[in-house]
């Protein structure tokens, strides 16, 4: 496709072929790679894996039964093939009598608390797509408003203010974010009980439960957005085109609005795309903080314990969340910008 | 490449090297042409105040973490000594008010321990700046050599190059430290414990840094090397790692340092969470994440705990922003500010 070229229906599909195949190629590497940190760099690194699948207090026939349910004495490409084959058509751990059955899609079995990976994770994903979803709401209305007002603005004391405060944002750990909002409101003011309520029992509680991790989670990414939407807007405003079309005579808000937007959207799009994406694969850091029952959550007491097939199955999941999410981005790009298709 | 880049901000570093390089064109030496750049840097620096103050605060944490057991020692206190006889045995918090602070104890002691806060922060710094720095620089090295290779010779080793980097870009990092670091054993290459994880946090999360250098740098030398120096060089029968090495890569100083800056404070946020969730360095090192993670139980009855080593942290990481702000505001004239 040679550059110039009037980007017709048939490029768009060809576009979209390309990129669901590159995503397709994506996911078979990240389930190679995490095979690898899972089954292979423990051997390399002289740790025993079905030790390790069991955790630490084993005793010896609880590794020997785990070692041969898991296949750990076949060759790699065997291990590799079951593993592969377990997500898509489910899996049975045998060895001997005793047999374990996982049902597609098979993410892994834990065998610390005797259940499979998948109903935990669809368990725990509700959570993490609430918080993520809620504060992406909220990071992007006060982030890229508050950038574009700021650009607008340019060295106003309004301008000053608000960079100030995204600079702070972004050098502050939302652990200690977290802590701090939830000392404040929780146990100084006594605002709200801290609790997390699930949906099913009570609107309210819910909503109560959720309000501090939406705020401080969306404070640090507003302003992260805040940065980086004033810094792109500045470098359109000076763009040729944007003297241009004020030449034309065209209205200050269908300059900023029409014209500078859209370009300064693209960057903060793609951004976007990875930032949610890495949230909803568990806000590890937020859900800890917060005590949220989501996905991060379920990594972080799966590392306490040393459940290594939840760990496993989060991160493949997270992982997918991730190119997903991007896959979503790219395409919605192929629509907005015809640009991104010749490229 | 259908990606921008992640900090757009940076996007208009290539214009310092094009004057870095124009100067460099009209003096003809290079040794000049090194020099040039700096002391324009370093003029546009020297006004910008915040930046400064940033700078300096820099300056005394590195000494801070360098001189970590003269300062210990002449306070009197060490990061591992338990002073249990300060704790109140009922609460298990320290006996007198913020934190036990006193005379003897700068920043008051830890709640059941009684260890010295002050020593553990001091101690801190260690860690932080050593995972920052060194993270860092395995992401320019790693990001350099092989961003200039993608740009340079182009066709498959470009193509494949850029791959990785928009698959590394996709990888949920965090949780990868963790699974990584989580798999890790106790006793590898010699070392032990700490130092394992030590180790793993620097190569790994100087790995995950690297395509955001390489992608500057892949795109900056896909400009650079059609320029008239660089045909010039060429023409004059120069090979092609004499090119990359002495014409190329010097005009990639500037991008180079200002991801390099920007890259720090991020690293040092990750350190902290890693020991946060409990896969960074183990007790009893010190570590600001660590202590942050330790004072969740102390909320109300000892808040001291908690916002010490969350302040610590917090500076640390805003004078390495409002440095690294500055440094790519001097690198570049048509910088935001």
């Amino acid at each position: 496709m040679a550059r110039g070229t009037a980007a017709g229906p048939r490029a768009v599909l060809a576009y979209l072929i390309r990129r669901l195949f590159a995503a397709a190629v994506m996911l078979v590497v990240i389930i190679l790679v995490v095979f690898c940190i899972f089954f292979l760099v423990p051997k390399w690194a002289g740790v025993d894996p079905a030790a390790a699948f069991v955790g630490k207090q084993a005793d010896p026939a609880a590794i020997e039964a785990v070692r041969q349910k898991l296949g750990l004495a076949d060759p790699i490409f065997v291990q590799v093939w079951e593993f592969f084959k377990g997500i898509f058509a489910g899996r049975t751990y045998a060895a001997g009598g005793d047999v374990t059955q996982c049902a597609a899609p098979c993410f892994g079995y834990s065998f610390r608390s005797e259940q499979a990976i998948w109903p935990v994770l669809t368990d725990r994903f509700p959570v993490t797509l609430a918080l993520a979803l809620g504060a992406a709401v909220l990071w992007l209305i006060v982030g890229v408003g508050a950038g574009v007002l700021s650009a607008l603005k340019r060295g106003s004391l309004w301008d000053r203010g608000a960079m100030i405060v995204a600079l702070s944002g972004v050098s502050l750990p939302i652990y200690f974010t977290a802590m701090l909002s939830l000392s404040a409101f929780v146990y100084g003011l006594k605002w709200m009980d801290g609790q997390y309520v699930p949906l099913a029992d009570s609107f309210t509680g819910w909503l109560g439960g959720m309000i501090l991790p939406w705020v401080t989670l969306a404070f640090l990414y507003a302003a992260m957005y805040a940065r980086i939407t004033r810094a792109t807007m500045l470098e359109v405003l000076g763009e040729d085109y944007i003297r241009t079309a004020r030449a034309k005579g065209l209205t200050e808000p269908v300059v900023i609005g029409k014209h500078a937007m859209r370009s300064t959207m693209t960057p903060i799009l793609t951004m976007f795309g990875m930032d949610f994406g890495a949230l909803i694969g568990g806000a590890i850091l937020t859900e800890t903080a917060f005590s949220l029952p989501g996905l991060g959550q379920a990594v972080l007491s799966a590392i306490r314990n040393q459940d290594l097939p939840v760990i496993l199955g989060v991160t493949l999941i997270t992982s997918l969340a991730v190119i997903v999410a991007n896959l979503l981005v790219d395409l919605l790009y192929a629509v907005i910008d015809p640009r991104v298709r010749l490229s | 490449m259908t990606a921008p880049l992640h900090e757009p901000t940076a996007e208009a570093a290539p214009s310092a090297a094009e004057e870095a390089a124009i100067v460099a064109d009209s003096a003809g030496a290079k040794a000049v042409q090194g020099r040039s750049l700096g002391r324009i840097a370093w003029e546009r620096l020297k006004r910008d105040k915040l930046a400064l103050a940033g700078g300096i605060v820099v300056l005394v944490l590195i000494a801070i973490a360098l001189l970590a057991p003269v300062i210990t020692n002449l306070v009197g206190q060490d990061p591992e000594s338990h002073h249990e006889d300060l704790i109140d045995p009922l609460f298990s918090t320290p006996t007198g008010s913020y934190g036990g602070i006193s005379g003897d104890h700068l920043l008051g002691v830890e709640p059941v321990s009684g260890r010295d806060i002050f020593a553990r922060i001091v101690y801190g710094a260690r860690i932080s700046l050593l995972v920052g720095f060194l993270s860092a620089l395995v992401a320019v090295v790693l990001g350099t050599i092989l961003g200039v290779l993608a740009g340079y010779f182009g066709g498959w080793v470009d193509a494949a190059v850029s791959r990785v980097m928009d698959g590394l870009l996709a990888f949920p990092q965090l949780l990868f430290i963790i699974a990584l670091v989580s798999v890790m054993p106790n006793e590898m290459l010699g070392l032990t414990g700490t130092g394992v994880r030590l180790f793993v946090m620097i190569l790994v999360i100087g790995f995950f840094g690297w395509p955001y250098v390489g992608r500057v740098v892949r795109g900056q030398t896909l400009s650079l090397r059609e320029r008239e120096y660089v045909e010039a060089a060429r023409s004059l029968g120069a090979g092609r790692f004499y090119i990359l090495f002495k014409e190329l890569l010097p005009n990639l100083v500037a991008p180079i340092i200002v991801y390099t800056t920007m890259m720090i404070p991020t690293n040092i946020l990750t350190e902290a969470a890693l020991s946060f969730l409990g896969v960074g360095v183990k007790p009893p090192t010190a570590s600001w994440g660590q202590m942050l993670s330790a004072a969740i139980d102390y909320y109300d009855s000892d808040p001291m705990y908690m916002v010490i080593p969350g302040v610590a942290i917090f500076i640390t990481v805003l004078s390495f922003n409002l440095f690294g702000d500055g440094v790519r505001d001097a690198l570049d004239p048509k910088g935001s500010r």
